[in-house]
Parts: C-alpha cells; structure tokens; sequence
C-alpha cells in the first residue's frame, strides 16, 4: 500500500518518524536563515529599546528610524515567514510520511527569499528607505526596496505551493489514512492565509514598485493602506495559525497531551481562514473615507469568529495538558497536574509561556484595542506596539524558540550545550517581554505616540509617569535581548560544539512527566478500552482546573474591555 | 500513545467528528456569548455613545486644501493682543467649519476654541500621511492627504491642548507637535 518508500530518508531513533533527506536539508537552511534575521531584528531590537528610554536616548534621529525601519521588517517578515516554510516542509514530510515535493522549487524559493531579503536589508542601511515596515504613500522608499519585499513574497508563495503539492502526493500515494493530524491541519489553514496574505502584498507592491520607477501614477494612499494591511495584519494571523499548531505540537511532545476534541480545533483553524482577512480594517478605524459601518463590520471578523476561534484554542490547548497529566496521575486538586508540569523542560515552558502571553495580554488587548471607537484613544499611540510584541513575540517567537529546542537535537542530531541556560531562556525571554508590553501599554495610554525618537522635542508634553514606562520599555527590551542573545547563542553553540547524537540513539530527555502509579484514593480512571473520538476523553478526566484559568481569563478581559470604554467616555465628543 | 485516540502528531481515528461536551461545550458557550456581548458594544456605542470615528471625508486636492487653510487663517485671525509667542491664534467664531492642515512637519494654525461649542474640524495634509494626536486626551485620528477629514469636536474644559503628530512623516517627525487653545 506504501509506494512512497524509495526516497532517501532515516528513521528518526527518538521519534520514530521517518525524515525526509531533502526536506531536511531545506528546513534546516530555512531555519538558519530565519535565526540570522531574528538576531539583525534583535540587535535592531535593543537600540530602539535603548532610544526610546529617554534617559539613554541611545541613537540619533536618522539612524533611529531606519534601525526601526529594519526591526519591523526583519522581525515581522523575514524570521517568521523563514521559520514558518521550515515549519511547513518540516511538519509534512515527517507526520505524512512522505517526501518533499520539488527540490528545485525549494531551491528557487530560498534564493528569492535570501536575496529579496539582504536586497531590503542593504536599501534600508543605507538610508534609501527611511519609510518603516507600513512604508505608507506618498512616503517613497528606493525601488529596490519593494523588488526585495516582492521576491520575498512570492519566494514564500513558491514554498507554500510546494507545501501543497507534498500534501498532493501524500493524499495520492496514500502515506496516510483519513484525516491528516491535527498538526498538519493547522500547518494548512497557516499556509492557506499565506496565500490570501502573499496575494495582497502583490496586489499592493507591484504598483508601489511601479510608481517608485515612475512606470505609472501614484496609487492612492487610502487604497494603499487598506490593502497593505490585507498583506501586514493578515501575516500575522499566519503567524497565529502557525504559532497554535506549534502549541499542538509541544503538548503532544512534553506532556503526550491529545486534543480534546478534534472537531473543535479544526472548525477553530477554520474559522481563522474564513474570517481573519477582515482584520485589515484594524488600521483604518479613525481612517477618512471610511465608514462607521464597514469599520464595525470588519474589524469584529464579522462578529468575532476569529476571536472565538482562539478563545477555543485557548481553552483545549491547556485542557488537553490537563487530561494528559492526570491521566498520568497527577490528580490532586485543580492544579495539581499544572504545579507538576515539565517546568524546566524549554520546549514546555516556552510553550505555556507563550499560551498565558498571548492569551491574557496579547488577546485581550487586541480585541480592546481593534474595538472601534476604543481605537480612538489607542490609535498609533505606544499602546498597538505593546499589544503585538505580547502576541508576536511573546506568543510566536516565543513558542518557536520552545520548538528550536527539539528541532535541534532531532535534525542535526547534537544535544543542547549549557543546558541549565537553556531551561531559564524561555523565562528570561517571557518576563522581558512582559515587562516591555506593559511599560509601551501604560505610556501609549498616556498619549505616548509609537515611532517617535524624542518625545520631548516639541517641548515638555508628557510627564514623568510617561518617562518612567519608556524606561520600562528599556528595561524589558534589555532583558528579552538577552535572552533572545542566549537563544541564538546556545542554538548556533549546539550546532557547532554540541555532543552528538550517535545513530540509533535517542536524544536526551529535556524533562516529561513520569506516569504515577495509581494509589488508593486517588480517581485516576483508565480510559475505557475501545472508544473513538475525543468526546470521551474528556470524559476520562476533568478539566477543572482548565476551566478555572478560562473563568479568570473571561473576568480580566471584560474588566480591561469595559474600563477601555469607560476612558473612552471621559474624552471629548467627537463624530 | 494511547490506541483510544490521537495526538495532534497522527491521523485522527475514524468517526472523529463528534460535537463537543463537558466543560469544553460550557467554555464555547460561554465564549460565543461573550463575542454576541463584543459584536452589540459597538453599533450601540455608534448610536448612544458621544465618541465616534464615523470617517467623514471628501476628496480633495492637496494645493487646493492648502488655499482653503489660508483663506480660512485670513478671515478669522485674531486681534494683535492675542499674540503669545509670535503667533497670532486663529479664533473661528462657533459653530462653524475650522481647519488645520498637517505638513512636514508643523500644523497650522493655532486654533483658539470655545469650551462647549462644536465645531466641524477639517484635518488633511499637504504632503505626506500624518497622524493627529490630541494631547493630554489621547485621540487620536488618521490624517491622509487628498482627503479632507472632518472631525465634529465639542471641546470640553478650558487648557491648552498639544497636537503630536503619531504618524510617521519623516526625519523631523518627531518636531511636529501644534496646539489648540480652549478657552
């Protein structure tokens, strides 16, 4: 039945997965890639953190906005969107049992996203485009700017394609039976919003691109923004979708935890793709020429089917730990299979880490935050960049980092260095983050505006309060720096001077909760033998605690929501 | 791994789609009814409430919206005593149509408003896309040139008032911060 056994493969000794040859190679180097421009936004990164701290006021102007220039694009396309092909190529090779469609294709995409991406890197160091990541019209950026962010776009449609066609001869040669797993599923409705996303980027470049050769007129700016967010905010629901399906993925790995329902996790990845492309409408909320209605209507996702989604992920991602660990017997109380996690394994801790961040910070400020009228006192201030560095990086980043600790060892077969290090790299990075999105959250509420170099230029506006969070945001982005250098650090260290792992052997433990014998008195059930689904694991076990999480959860996010429209109500009337 | 059912590495075992129960069943209740609550706030909002981004905009030309500034500075200019700074503050009598036009990288004029009264604001640009930011208030609105946004304001308490501009525009970016005086 398998005729899909003739490519060059090895068996994987800790998984038991069969790894692709060719698809490993390409998801090493789209890994690689991505590392080295997360460490360019990185140390971008931490000038502006420095600058914007008004009492070191680290960078002169110039050079601020174009470090800031480079931080967006390096941080919000080049690393997510190199990490998200490997995670493509990486997911569907392996759990498919099935080779990579097109080495030739995989080729041509990572020199177009290679080249596009040091072409936008060299135009912005050298101050030819001094325009940040929006690059809005009439603001104008030299031409080789927008040829770079369009190779780099459609480097990445190419890899989604050969994504679609490993699917395509997966579902031919029958390497699986049924439904794909639940993983790959996501890894999907991620590489389906890439699709949508990569073809509004070309709807709005190529004209941009054009206009910058003075091939055409210029495009108008209003229609520019609406369709440049269909490409910027869309991304980042790619990164959402790739971020929960790596959510998915940890559970099962360090806790053998299972989705709790099958049918909701995948009707949530669904209802991402149907409604996340109306999130554009986000930017444009106290936009000219736009109306109360479409605003109202778009920036809900019609009526918060987006939202949903995430708050059912939200949910069964922690229930399904939940079920897993007591059924390993960790029972005791409502939290008992929480306090008894892997805390010190990287790959759990970055991973629940990275479930709390953008849950309670990142989700809850969002939907405040894009509420439209709300948006009027949020609006370009420091509040939006406090909003997505808990969801972006506190969410994503910080779920791939959790996932570099097992894809280094499974891949390039070394174990970890310094694996002490390893295990605080995932805190350090949670709390540095944490502490930056308060400190932009507080000062945005002051009026602090976002992309600025000196608040006190035009004269004494903010008062010290203001000045205190912006040191704040110093002292977070310093920390996440760090971190995020010891990441990089201990990952590049690993590949280079790490022990390796002779073939047949496993890599090491990072730390998975044992299962407990059943003792009196506990009510650890055996799952009833023969049952299909997941409705009955849920039965198996409580969820309890889970529920309790998403009650305070609940709480928080309405208290936030209604003090928002209470500020609200104390400005001036204004329509 | 247990036979029963799958992780989210493997295939799911036939007859998968089930409808949920349990506590995952009340959380997604619990949760739709939350959204229903998010999806009313607004259009209620739209009509009860007095804070509004109804986007009411015309097109216009840049040069041309620069000549209704001027025009507008012309007749409404005030008296040589109110001058602080060197500027003299431009006192629109209310209710009526004022205007402010963003450039690279200032705002002009100073406008000198009357607590209570409304007054339709017309916000474009002559150049590039800026952001107007009143300040201590924290609102905020989108200014976009070849379009004449209008804001209908009802200052609230007498102060001056700092306009930032939070949109990117350029190296001086930072330097464009105007004012509006409440009395």
């Amino acid at each position: 039945m398998n005729t899909n056994s003739d490519y060059p493969k090895r068996i994987c000794s800790t998984t038991g997965f069969p790894i692709c040859r060719s698809a490993e190679f390409f998801v090493k180097a789209n890994a690689v890639l991505g590392v080295v421009f997360l460490l360019i936004g990185g140390i971008a990164a931490i000038l502006i953190a420095l600058t914007r701290w008004q009492a070191v006021h680290l960078l002169p102007v110039d050079w601020f906005y174009r470090i800031l220039t480079l931080h967006g694009i390096n941080m919000l396309i080049f690393w997510i969107l190199f990490f998200e092909v490997a995670i493509l190529y990486f997911v569907s090779t392996t759990l498919l049992k099935v080779r990579l469609a097109s080495r030739l294709t995989a080729w041509i995409s990572l020199v177009m996203m290679f080249v596009g991406a040091v072409m936008v890197d060299v135009t912005i160091l050298l101050g030819k485009a001094d325009v940040m990541l929006s690059s809005y019209l009439p603001l104008l950026a030299h031409p080789a700017f927008y040829l770079g962010i369009i190779l780099v776009a459609v480097g990445t449609l190419i890899a989604v394609g050969n994504y679609f066609a490993t699917l395509y001869i997966a579902k031919k040669e029958k390497t699986y039976e049924g439904s794909v797993p639940l993983v790959v599923f996501g890894a999907t409705a991620a590489a389906i919003i890439a699709v949508v996303t990569l073809l509004h980027g070309a709807v709005v470049m190529v004209p941009t691109f054009l206009y910058s050769l003075h091939l055409c007129p210029q495009p108008d700016p209003q229609w520019y923004r609406l369709l440049w967010w269909g490409l910027g905010h869309m991304s980042q629901q790619v990164n959402v979708c790739a971020m929960v399906a790596v959510w998915y993925l940890l559970a099962a790995i360090t806790t053998g935890a299972k989705p709790l329902n099958e049918a909701v996790c995948r009707s949530a990845f669904v209802l991402y793709i149907l409604f996340i492309n109306l999130a554009s409408a986000h930017h444009l909320l106290v936009d000219p020429g736009v109306s109360a209605g479409w605003k109202i209507w778009n920036t809900s996702y019609a009526m918060y089917l987006a939202v949903l989604a995430s708050m059912m992920h939200g949910f069964t991602v922690p229930a399904s730990v939940e079920v897993a660990m007591r059924g390993k017997g960790y029972v005791r109380g409502l939290f008992g299979w929480l306090t008894n996690a892997p805390w010190r394994n990287p790959g759990f801790s970055a991973f629940f880490l990275s479930l709390l961040i953008f849950g309670f910070i990142g989700g809850i400020t969002g939907v405040t935050l894009g509420t439209q009228q709300i948006n009027i006192i949020a609006h370009n201030t420091l509040r939006i960049p406090g909003h997505f560095h808990a969801t972006v990086v506190g969410g994503t980043t910080l779920a791939f980092m959790g996932l570099t600790y097992y894809v280094v060892p499974l891949l390039w077969r070394r174990e970890y260095i310094l694996k002490p290090l390893c295990r605080l790299q995932p805190y350090l990075f949670g709390i540095g983050i944490l502490i930056m999105s308060f400190g932009m959250s507080f000062a945005g509420s002051m009026g602090v505006s976002r992309r600025s170099w000196d608040i006190d230029a035009g004269g004494s506006i903010y008062g010290p309060t203001a000045h205190l969070f912006l040191a704040l945001v110093g002292i977070g982005g310093t920390v996440a720096f760090i971190a995020l250098f010891l990441y990089v650090g201990l990952t590049v260290g690993t590949l280079l001077f790490g022990r390796r792992i002779a073939a047949g052997k496993s890599m090491e433990d990072w730390g998975t909760p044992k299962v407990l014998s059943t003792s009196p008195g506990h009510d650890h059930v055996a799952p009833a033998p023969g049952f299909a689904g997941g409705a009955t694991v849920a039965e198996a076990h409580p969820t309890q605690g889970t529920m309790v999480l998403a009650v305070i959860f609940l709480l928080s996010f309405a208290v936030y929501y209604f003090a928002n429209w209470k500020a609200l109500a104390d400005v001036w009337p204004v329509r | 791994m247990n036979q029963e059912s799958s992780s989210g590495l493997e295939c799911p075992k036939p007859g998968w789609f089930q409808a949920p129960s349990g506590n995952e069943r009340t959380w997604i209740g619990m949760a739709v009814i939350w959204c229903l609550i998010l999806s009313v706030m607004m259009p209620y909002w739209h009509f009860r409430g007095k804070q509004n981004s109804t986007g009411e905009a015309y097109r216009v030309k840049p040069a041309d919206f620069v000549k209704r500034v001027e025009a507008f500075v012309k007749v409404n200019t005030g008296e040589e005593s109110l001058v602080e700074d060197g500027i003299a503050p431009v006192v629109p009598a209310p209710p009526g149509e004022v205007y402010l036009l963003a450039k690279q990288f200032f705002w002009f004029p100073v406008l000198k408003l009357r607590s209570g009264e409304t007054y339709r604001l017309h916000i474009s640009s002559a150049d590039v896309q800026h952001g107007f930011s009143l300040l201590p208030m924290n609102m905020n609105f989108q200014i976009v040139p070849g379009y004449d946004h209008v804001l209908t304001i009802k200052p609230q308490a007498p102060g001056t008032y700092h306009i930032v501009c939070n949109e990117f525009c350029g190296i001086g970016h930072q330097q464009m911060v105007g004012k509006i005086i409440v009395e």
